[in-house]
């Protein structure tokens, strides 16, 4: 007993299994009560039900890409990928010429692009706007052609993603504009330009979309001169826009209510005129608290591209019914919806994670 | 923001108004003219040009196709109906499939949401998780595509009517829907209906008079218990008073389909099913942010008082949390009823789809389009105000 | 709204580059260069884009020969495909000149719709058609039924009348979308599949897993006059549709085909001369090229061309001529004379 008797000082103990550990962390989440435990094991029991089938359908008894529509009806256990495979170019690009589908492939490119790009706050500068004027060019002369050697495309045969993705994101610029003078409308001191703003923004968030597709496709034709008509394409462009920017007035509009009196007050007191004051103290903040909505309204925007289908335009929805309706390929509707599903899921759940992002770091700029 | 700009420079004194673009006042009434102005114009520019259009084809106007003979089946119905009744009232039969949908949806939407929201703050890991996953998939993809997809499930995944399912006796499940056996016709189903609504009226009066009388006296009276009691007790009574009918219409297959019985059509349960799981998400969302809203140390201080756990709820923190989340649960609401006019691509007889047929078959857009607009407007605006009364009765009373 | 609407409408305007208020349709469509016919988006037979693009069918062949009695040439038209709720509002909006898509004249249509429609270029009826299991030989044994229908057809109509007028009830499946009628029926929604035979025909022939499966009950429940329509408030316009298609009809009653025309060039028949213009007149009468009626026939073809092309025996839709063979034959096909 000449050790030192801090040498003998007991091991570094481990702390209990029941605190820490996959058993722990078993018992604190997932049988933390007697009637979670119940709930645990019943859902496992469900998902061990439930996957296992999937798998197998998706997977393991699938049918590759090569597979034909008469091999996989002799076995319809598994999915037939070779659906895809062979209506992929149709689903994407609808009815844009074969071997031209190079430039609404571009187009798409283009877009994400500029959507991934549009995401970094390192660009919001104003000269952001023109390139995004030159990204929109850009798409107008790949999609009509007629330029450059490129032939001429007529719109009705546009077709597929980047129909959708045009539909929501001119939509969404050419509303823009339209939202704020709305927004700033629906709060200005002039009472007849209130109640027209209200009156606009209620009516058109009072009724469907569909029936402002409807009012555009069979009722704006008779709006206008004899003899001047607008093709389908633009007649629902329209209808979106005036859609979006109801929507959008109200985004923006909430975050106009969240600027503090104290600014409106202050600009008042530099003596700046309305439009000044807007434009250089107020809208600047207001845009930048009604972002995160305004990404939510996109959101909901783009999903409702998939309307037009209705009135005949072929969307990437629209594209999927059709080579459904191809007799061969009838009835392969999980393949189809699973895909295009797929495809709509990807570009809203990454804007719904950006917005969410970015309400938080502006939330964090707030909370000083 | 004319009267603020007043004591700015070039402002006339208070009280009068000078005829200059510099003063306020004046600029704002300009403005206000020039805008109503352009609106206007626009508006007897697409007019007149209607005008014109219609009378230059000679296309028929006005409102009289109301009532001429309808002539086109319609496939579900809650009042009767056949091709010989008027346009009108086909009309009638889809606002009220509209009305339908929209019901059933709403708390169909509300329970599962509800459910869902408190299943993502749940302590046990795996349900949170599931809950979310549900959350992120449902709100990601297209309400119309949801449809599309029960849609194909029901008709191309179900057997045909012949091989029906038969999962419980009298109730079958096949391409033409569900068939479900139900009472067969008595009076006596009236009349506890009526039995139900007095119930419900008297279970209301019981729970005022309890409350008061606690405000006055603080002896607490068991309202709840009493109320359950009158609104299952009495439709029994009077289900026993009018002998206790057991008879049931059950489905049988006759012919081309069953006859007989309740029945769910394909296209409503796809209508209904897409609608009450999309919205269910959104729902799940608002009630979530609803309960995180109130904070801990509510129930803390209600626990502190010495309340049980269930008024501690009832009193303390649902009410905190309704008032973050009706305002949202509203325009939810608002968005189902809106997203039932997608019944229109799976061929439900909702009220959009049935304007469609008139405007197809009479010809005249005009009138369809504006009657699917304002009976929307008027649905919407019904919910809003019935809403906003609602949301005014639970807020917040600042003293 | 309003100036996001102003600004949309304006631009729409130079975008479409097609105002030209209040001109007479031919003017417009000469000035423009081309003929805007409005067709059937997918009618396997009367107006469907093939896999290249190409549009194919009888009611797109009427709009060709359009085109040819105006330009002298059958590619000068653009198509657009209109559902059943679109074909309507677009011809009454001058969207399209022409509206060719198997569309049925009716009182109503040419009063209140305020349409003016060509002769008849298909007679057609609507009839049934069932999966052959089930057992159905006459559609007097279909009480009870469920059926398929498009909604905003005469068909929709027709279907409530014969059963009304049997005594029979049916449970009504009405979607908007053609194919998705289609798909309901053939994903056994339905027991009955309801539109016009030459429909029925074509979805048979085209769309049917297995053709054999599905027959096509005997009864023709309704008289379908499918015509060729044009707006209200142009005479002349409505002319020169209605002569085209007389003209095909006038070429297989002398027996000109596009194949043995210029044969006929020295014919010594006045009635021939004046129809292809040998002897003036006719062209001037309509405001068109004297040689139109020789360039209709010599580049679409006479009736019984056209109809042998795209909806004959020889077709998938193997549709035999019945009503719409010549008046000489027992049909109703009749030309009026060219004089």
């Amino acid at each position: 007993m000449t050790d030192n008797v801090q040498s003998v000082g007991l091991p570094d103990e481990r702390p209990p299994a029941n605190t820490v550990g996959p058993i722990a962390w078993l018992r604190n989440n997932l049988f933390n009560s007697w009637y979670n435990a119940i709930l645990t094991i019943l859902v496992l029991g469900l998902l061990a039900s439930a996957i296992p089938p999937f798998l197998n359908w998706l997977l393991f008894r699938a049918h590759g890409f090569d597979a034909t529509s008469t091999v996989c009806r002799q076995d319809a256990g598994g999915a037939c990928w070779g659906f895809i495979s062979e209506k992929l170019r149709f689903i994407m690009f609808g009815m844009f010429p074969w071997e031209q589908q190079w430039r609404p492939l571009v187009t798409i490119a283009v877009f994400i692009a500029l959507l991934v790009a549009s995401c970094d706050r390192r660009f919001w500068k104003p000269w952001f706007g023109l390139v995004w004027a030159a990204g929109l060019a850009l798409v107008a002369v790949l999609m009509w052609g007629g330029v450059f050697g490129l032939t001429y495309v007529e719109n009705t045969l546009w077709g597929g993603l980047p129909l959708t993705i045009i539909l929501s994101v001119i939509g969404l610029a050419v509303a823009f504009p339209v939202s704020i003078l709305l927004a700033l409308g629906r709060r200005s001191n002039m009472p007849a330009v209130k109640v027209l703003c209200v009156t606009y923004i209620e009516l058109i968030r009072g009724v469907p979309l569909i029936s402002l597709l409807f009012m555009a496709s069979v009722m704006l034709p008779l709006f206008l001169p004899n003899g001047v008509s607008i093709d389908k394409l633009l007649r629902a462009q329209i209808a979106f826009i005036m859609f979006a920017a109801a929507y959008m007035a109200e985004a923006i509009r909430g975050g106009l209510q969240a600027i503090p009196k104290g600014q409106y007050e202050a600009a008042d007191g530099l003596g700046l005129g309305y439009w000044q004051k807007m434009r250089k103290i107020i809208l600047p903040q207001a845009l930048a608290i009604a972002i995160p909505p305004l990404v939510n309204t996109f959101i909901s925007f783009f999903k409702d591209t998939s309307l037009v289908i209705i009135i005949g335009l072929y969307d990437l929805l629209g594209t999927a019914k059709a080579a459904l309706s191809d007799p061969s390929w009838r009835g392969f509707y999980r393949e189809a919806y699973l895909f295009i599903g797929v495809i709509y899921w990807i570009f809203c759940f990454s804007m719904s994670k950006y917005s969410q992002k970015l309400e938080r770091d502006l939330n964090r700029g707030h909370r000083r | 923001m004319a009267t603020e700009t007043r004591t700015t420079q070039g402002a006339p004194p208070p009280g009068g108004v000078s005829f200059s673009l510099s003063d306020p006042t004046f600029r704002a009434i300009v403005y206000q003219i020039l805008v109503v102005g352009a609106v206007v114009l626009v508006g007897w520019f697409l007019i007149s040009n209607t005008l014109d259009n219609l009378a230059r084809r000679s296309i028929a106007t006005g409102y009289h196709f109301l009532e001429r003979e309808a002539a086109f089946g319609i496939g579900e119905s809650l009042i009767d109906y056949s091709p010989k009744d008027t346009y009108g009232r086909a009309f009638l039969v889809g606002v009220l499939n509209t009305l339908k949908v929209s019901i059933i949806g709403v708390i169909l939407a509300t329970i599962i949401g509800t459910i869902i929201g408190v299943a993502r703050l749940s302590s046990n890991w795996l349900i949170a998780k599931l809950a979310s996953t549900y959350v992120e998939i449902i709100r990601n993809i297209p309400p119309l595509l949801q449809l599309f997809f029960w849609y194909a499930l029901v008709s191309d995944g179900l057997p045909p009517v012949r091989q029906a399912l038969n999962p419980i006796p009298g109730v079958f499940l096949s391409q033409r829907g569900l068939r479900v056996p139900v009472p067969a016709p008595d009076p006596v189903w009236a009349n506890m209906g009526i039995a139900l609504l007095v119930a419900i009226v008297a279970a209301w009066g019981v729970s005022r008079w309890a409350r008061a009388r606690q405000a006055r006296t603080g002896q607490p009276f068991p309202a709840g218990w009493t109320g359950l009691g009158l609104i299952v007790g009495l439709p029994i009574l009077t289900w026993l008073a009018g002998g206790a009918p057991l008879a049931m219409d059950v489905p049988k297959l006759t012919g081309f389909n069953f006859t007989g019985g309740g029945a769910i059509s394909p296209e409503f349960f796809a209508i209904l099913t897409g609608l009450t799981l999309y919205t269910a998400a959104f729902i799940a969302e608002v009630v979530r942010s609803g309960i995180k809203a109130v904070n801990w140390g509510q129930t803390e201080a209600a626990r502190a008082l010495g309340l049980p756990s269930s008024p501690t709820l009832r009193l303390v923190i649902l009410p905190q949390a309704l008032r973050v989340i009706v305002p949202p649960l509203t325009s939810q609401y608002l968005n189902l009823t809106k997203n039932s006019s997608l019944a229109l691509a799976i061929g439900y007889p909702d009220l959009v789809s049935i304007a469609n047929t008139t405007l197809n078959q009479t010809g005249q857009a005009i009138e369809g389009v504006t009657m699917i607009m304002g009976t929307y407007l008027v649905i919407s605006l019904s919910i809003s105000i019935f809403m906003n009364w609602y949301n005014k009765r639970i807020a917040l009373v600042e003293r | 709204m309003k100036s996001g609407f102003l600004a949309a409408a304006a631009a729409a305007v130079v975008v479409s580059a097609s105002a030209v208020a209040g001109a007479a349709t031919l003017d417009t469509v000469k000035q423009r260069g081309f003929v805007q016919c409005g067709v059937n988006a997918g009618l396997p037979g009367f107006g469907n884009p093939d896999s290249a693009g190409n549009w194919t069918g009888l009611d797109v062949d009427y709009c060709r020969a359009v085109a040819v009695a105006i330009f002298g040439d059958a590619n000068k038209v653009k198509f657009t495909p209109l559902s059943a709720q679109q074909r309507f509002p677009a011809i009454q909006s001058g969207e399209v000149d022409l509206l060719s898509r198997n569309t049925t004249a009716t009182l109503t249509r040419d009063t209140s719709v305020g349409l003016n429609f060509a002769p008849v270029t298909y007679y057609d009826g609507q009839g049934f058609m069932v999966p052959k299991k089930l057992g159905v030989k006459s559609a007097k044994e279909l009480n009870g039924a469920t059926v398929c229908v498009q909604s905003g057809t005469t068909t929709e109509l027709n279907l409530a009348d014969y059963f009304r007028a049997n005594n029979m009830t049916y449970n009504p499946v009405v979607i908007e979308s053609n194919d998705e009628v289609n798909a309901a029926y053939f994903a056994g929604r339905c027991d009955v599949l309801t539109t016009d035979v030459s429909g029925l025909a074509g979805t048979r022939a085209g769309v049917a897993p297995v053709p054999d499966d599905h027959v096509i009950l005997p009864e023709v429940i309704s008289k379908e006059p499918l015509a060729p329509a044009v707006r209200h408030g142009d005479d002349q316009w409505f002319d020169i549709v209605k002569w085209t298609v007389y003209a095909t009809i006038q070429a297989e009653e002398f027996g000109i085909t596009s194949k043995n025309i210029d044969e006929f060039a020295n014919s010594k028949n006045p009635d021939i001369q004046r129809f292809l213009g040998t002897s003036p007149g006719m062209g001037k009468a309509l405001g068109l090229d004297e040689k139109w009626a020789y360039n209709v026939v010599k580049k679409v073809g006479n009736y019984a061309e056209i109809f042998d092309r795209n909806v004959g025996p020889g077709t998938p839709l193997k549709l035999e001529r019945g009503l719409n063979a010549l008046w000489t034959k027992g049909g109703l096909m009749y030309a009026q004379p060219f004089r």
